[in-house]
């Protein structure tokens, strides 16, 4: 189905099952245990032996020379595989690294071997015997220092694009000219995605062909990276991934689990899996780059921007993308004279790539802090600057570009009314609550809706019973959920008479999980299967196709009332569709909006900052299901704060490595951190963005998140700080007794 | 890990002797810290000594009006206990703003005392450590040392103490029972347990080899308001930036420090001067210390703190 032209009325329209708070239909599955996931494939791979990945000792250079022999006696060893014996091996084009180092070496804890065992403890024991000397090069770690030696990259499609700089009017001369100016510099550090689940593979070979039971966010990605790096064919590749605890970007791509257990499985002449440990996690696979970004903007004496400018600088391996920390500025505010610009320094650190809204949740703890200290400039309110500063159309591109639907004014009032926003103080520091400080912050989220193609297989059988089948992957947003809704509403069936498989190569490709286009796309993927499959009924019951109403079981048409599985009949019916978009995300700017609101407590004593209450209004389209988009909400102002106040993946300058790669010392919020958090959904749909008239809703909530609990921080305790993350030694150094 | 024999201790004493006559054997208790470590092979103990069935967990009341705490009391018993809470409340609040939940049904009294450091180099066998391993140097001197040490220091380590029950014993004038492979028993005050690095960062207590802890006694009780203050990055479930132990009366008080030493940190000289505000005491506490520019933020933190600490105790 190709969806060209905005969405006119249709089944989903009726919001029966669509739209309600409907549990997750896999909960039970997960809260007790029965949910297998791809380390615990026993029911699949029962002789599974163990790998265990030994990681590489230094950041940059090669191997000098690699003994394995005293692994390969250790007790229960099975094989050892290495660059030395692995075979030819191709680099995914996805991939900046390879998953295997030798003799060069790339960054600290490429995997350099995996151990297969009889036992997990003798696999990691004997990986501690493979003896490795290396010839160590010296490499850049510090983004400051390369800063200066930053290159214009390639991004845009395929990365061979020209999308890394923008330019309108005369940014210059506007800026020189403004009555009020703002020009401040940011920077965000290194993060690690920290998902629960860390990153696990049960490989099994039978016949040359290879079934992969791994964690992953994109299935056909995973096939194709795999055929590229194994050198065998796509159709020889078949993986698994029907659960996944978490993945916020890292799985986005394969890692080295899943082609060291393929290799290991090879050696071993057995099944093999392997999981990385939560160290391994941090520097064996990819991370959040840090930044550094610029920001420049100038207005006239009412507030109106009349010149804004973002630079962002990032770091990655030699061939890697930057974070796209500008991207946002494009299209947030007005401004007739703009310029935003990516520059990609070379660093030897662990590959850089996509973690949770990469781009605008990085841009934005910049953009939204620049806002407040011009608002504070101005002395206007932070919510009236932004307001005042609405565009209905993409600013770059003027108003033939307007956006599908944009009310972030809405999102700004309501999310400002709920809070009580007009009990903040504007001068900082002047509110106490016993040892407390206490201050207010807001800031605007905006993240990109991003639609991909995505295909769907629906079938019903005699009884009445509708499954889905596609390869869409469920990171525990709620995949399953909003795509048994969607099926349910479009059959005229309730939930439970819906069966949904998901996360198998061997079904229709989908738009997968990534960049929060994938609750929108792959429900708009299941309601084109849908409509060709009621096309089927229809046309097998003689009824006319545009008449017919699916509704309690039935199909009714002209008086005639059948029940779905009667229609269906023994052989059952199925139909296959795939969502195709067309030129909508060009002719308009599509994005979800979000306004957040914080309360801060900043010890007086000591400096430490605790969020008090924070809450929000979004506006992303239709609202599949209000309790799993919740979730996704919470969940991501939950990873705002803990930007904010806390993630930060430490470089160690001298070894060119994350240095706190546990999750004691790479801190994320726990649950004392965090208070009741208020989320509201704006009432809207968007006919432009498919015909679920849905949007993306899983990354917005991060996306200025950890800005608004910085301005809350400035405002409570009058230090302003623009080094992420905002620790109490940031603060206490700025106090004015210091 | 590496493999192991294992057995299961009659009594302290033959714990003890048995310790003493197994090369490179440990004890295990809650094995909070040691499996960790013994996954890391940061610890790798030829034989273990479980020493969880020798009837050491039990608190019972002194001759002299203080506590005895048996050296297997789990952290949450010991939190919850009437007269720890009446009577030594401090320590309550220093056990409680540690780890988390299930950590402390698990933790023992004397492992807790036992825990090794944070230091995240510590941690990690691909880097130079002369705790780990001696003569190897220390990655922590000129790397990430944010949260380590500002007194006690040597060049050769920098690491802190992560405990904070340790700080409340301290403040509390502890003393650590054991007894040796021979089975005589002695009481070692804990200002005197925990060392300080020197020259030798992987010797941290002055239990001789195969000496096993027995409990731990506090002496009566000392009145006063108890106070704990822990700083950390996050809510909960983070290690002590640095934390302050006070216990105030109207004739004086103690305190005693975490997060900046390789043991807890108490100047009884500084608590003369507590009269005169928390920037003289502070100031004697911090005597000497050698920061980093990462760490050197301790110094103002210690200071203030401990000002809302006494206004707190006053209050």
């Amino acid at each position: 189905m190709k969806f060209d032209s905005p969405a006119g009325r249709n089944p989903i329209d009726r919001m029966k099952v669509v739209g309600q708070p409907v549990d997750r239909i896999d909960g039970k599955l997960k809260t007790t245990g029965t949910a297998r996931y791809a380390y615990e494939r026993q029911d699949a791979a029962p002789n599974a032996a163990y790998g265990y990945i030994l990681g590489a000792a230094i950041a940059k250079g090669r191997i000098a020379s690699l003994d394995v022999s005293q692994a390969q006696r250790a007790p229960g060893v099975l094989a050892v595989v290495t660059y030395q014996n692995a075979g030819r091996l191709g680099k995914a084009k996805a991939h900046t690294a390879r998953l295997l180092a030798g003799p060069g070496v790339q960054h600290f804890d490429q995997a350099v071997a995996v151990v297969v065992a009889e036992t997990f403890e003798q696999a990691r024991d004997a990986s501690k015997r493979i003896k490795v000397d290396y010839t160590r090069t010296k490499g850049a770690y510090d983004l400051a220092a390369a800063k200066a030696s930053a290159v214009k990259p390639k991004i845009g499609p395929d990365n061979g694009g020209d999308l890394s700089d923008t330019a309108v009017g005369d940014f210059a001369g506007a800026f020189a000219k403004a009555a009020v100016k703002l020009d401040a510099t940011y920077t965000t550090p290194d993060q690690c995605h920290a998902m629960m689940e860390p990153h696990a593979t049960t490989a099994a070979w039978e016949d040359g062909k290879l079934t992969l039971w791994t964690s992953n966010q994109m299935i056909a990605w995973a096939v194709r990276d795999m055929s590229e790096t194994l050198l065998i064919p796509k159709e020889n590749i078949h993986v698994m991934s029907p659960y996944i605890g978490g993945g916020f970007g890292s799985k986005l791509w394969v890692r080295s689990d899943v082609l060291l257990a393929a290799l290991g499985a090879k050696a071993a002449g057995r099944p093999v899996k392997v999981a990385l440990t939560r160290p391994q996690a941090f520097n064996n696979t990819t991370h959040r780059p840090a930044t550094i970004q610029r920001i420049r903007i100038g207005c006239d004496p009412t507030g109106a921007i009349t010149a804004i400018g973002h630079e962002s600088w990032s770091g990655n391996l030699a061939g890697g993308r930057p974070e796209t920390a500008a991207n946002q500025t494009r299209l947030l505010y007005a401004g007739a004279n703009r310029m935003t610009s990516h520059r990609l320094a070379t660093l030897d650190l662990p590959e850089a790539n996509a973690m949770r809204a990469p781009g605008e949740s990085t841009g934005l703890l910049a953009l939204e802090i620049a806002m407040d200290e011009l608002a504070e400039k101005l002395k206007m309110d932070p919510v009236e600057l932004r307001i005042l500063n609405d565009t209905q159309f993409d600013p770059e591109r003027g108003p033939e570009r307007p956006f599908s639907h944009r009310n972030l004014v809405g999102c700004l009032k309501t999310g400002a009314e709920r809070f009580g926003w007009n009990k903040r103080n504007p001068t900082p520091g002047q509110v106490r609550d016993g040892r407390w400080q206490v201050g207010m912050g807001m800031a605007a989220a905006f993240r990109g809706n991003v639609t991909m193609k995505s295909a769907a297989r629906v079938g019903i059988n005699s009884k009445g019973v509708v499954t889905v089948a596609t390869d869409m992957t469920d990171i525990g947003t709620g995949s399953y959920t909003v795509i048994a809704q969607t099926a349910a509403e479009m059959m005229g069936v309730p939930v439970d008479k819906v069966i949904v498989l998901l996360g198998d190569s061997s079904f229709p490709v989908s738009a997968g999980s990534g960049g929060q286009w994938g609750g929108n796309c792959a429900t708009a993927g299941v309601y084109a299967a849908c409509m060709k499959l009621r096309q089927q009924v229809a046309q097998k019951l003689g009824f006319n196709s545009d008449d017919a109403v699916f509704e309690d079981g039935k199909v009714t048409s002209g008086g005639r009332s059948i029940l779905l599985g009667k229609a269906a009949g023994d052989a059952g019916l199925s139909a296959e569709d795939a969502i195709e978009f067309g030129d909508l995300a060009k002719t308009y700017a599509q994005s979800t909006f979000g306004a957040h609101f914080v309360e801060v407590g900043v010890d007086a004593a000591t400096c430490e900052i605790r969020v008090r209450r924070m809450g929000g209004a979004f506006a992303a389209g239709r609202i599949l299901n209000p309790k799993t988009a919740r979730s996704q909400v919470i969940g991501a102002m939950t990873m705002g704060i803990g930007a904010a106040l806390m993630e930060e993946a430490v470089i160690d300058q001298r070894a060119g490595y994350f240095v706190n790669h546990d999750m004691a010392e790479y801190h994320v919020p726990v649950h004392a951190d965090i208070p009741h958090l208020d989320v509201f959904f704006m009432d809207e749909v968007d006919e432009k963005s498919s015909p679920m008239k849905a949007k993306g809703v899983g990354e917005l909530g991060i996306c200025g998140a950890g800005a608004a609990v910085a301005n809350a921080v400035y405002n409570a305790c009058g230090v302003r700080i623009r080094d992420y993350p905002l620790t109490l030694d940031k603060v206490l150094r700025s106090l004015p007794s210091a | 890990m590496k493999a192991f024999t294992y057995e299961r201790a009659e009594s302290p004493a033959a714990a003890a002797a048995a310790a003493a006559g197994a090369p490179g054997a440990k004890f295990i208790a809650g094995g909070t810290n040691l499996l960790d470590l013994m996954k890391l092979q940061i610890e790798t103990p030829k034989h273990l000594i479980d020493v969880n069935h020798l009837g050491l967990d039990r608190i019972s009341p002194t001759p002299d009006g203080g506590l005895r705490i048996g050296a297997l009391v789990r952290n949450t018993d010991l939190a919850a206990d009437k007269r720890v809470r009446k009577a030594y409340a401090v320590l309550s609040w220093a056990l409680l703003s540690g780890a988390s939940g299930q950590l402390r049904n698990r933790a023992t009294t004397a492992g807790n005392l036992l825990q090794r450091t944070r230091c995240p180099y510590f941690y990690d066998t691909t880097q130079p450590c002369n705790k780990r391993q001696p003569g190897a140097g220390c990655a922590a001197l000129v790397g990430f040392n944010r949260n380590l040490a500002i007194l006690g220091t040597s060049e050769q380590c920098i690491a802190t103490h992560p405990s904070d029950m340790a700080v409340a014993m301290r403040l509390l004038d502890a003393q650590v029972e054991t007894v040796r492979p021979d089975g005589r028993a002695r009481a070692i005050p804990i200002a005197d347990f925990h060392r300080l690095p020197g020259t030798t960062p992987s010797v941290e207590t002055a239990l001789e080899r195969g000496e096993f802890i027995t409990g731990v006694t506090l002496p009566k009780p000392l009145g006063g308001v108890h106070v704990y203050r822990k700083v950390r990055d996050r809510a909960s479930y983070a290690f002590a930036l640095i934390s302050v132990a006070a216990v105030i009366g109207p004739e004086g008080g103690r305190l005693a420090f975490g997060g900046l030493a390789h043991k807890p940190w108490r100047v009884e000289s500084a608590e003369a001067r507590i009269g005169e505000g928390a920037k003289a005491s502070a100031a004697a506490v911090l005597a000497g210390a050698r920061t980093t520019p990462q760490n050197a933020f301790k110094l103002q933190l210690v200071e203030r703190t401990l000002g809302a600490v006494l206004e707190e105790a006053k209050a």
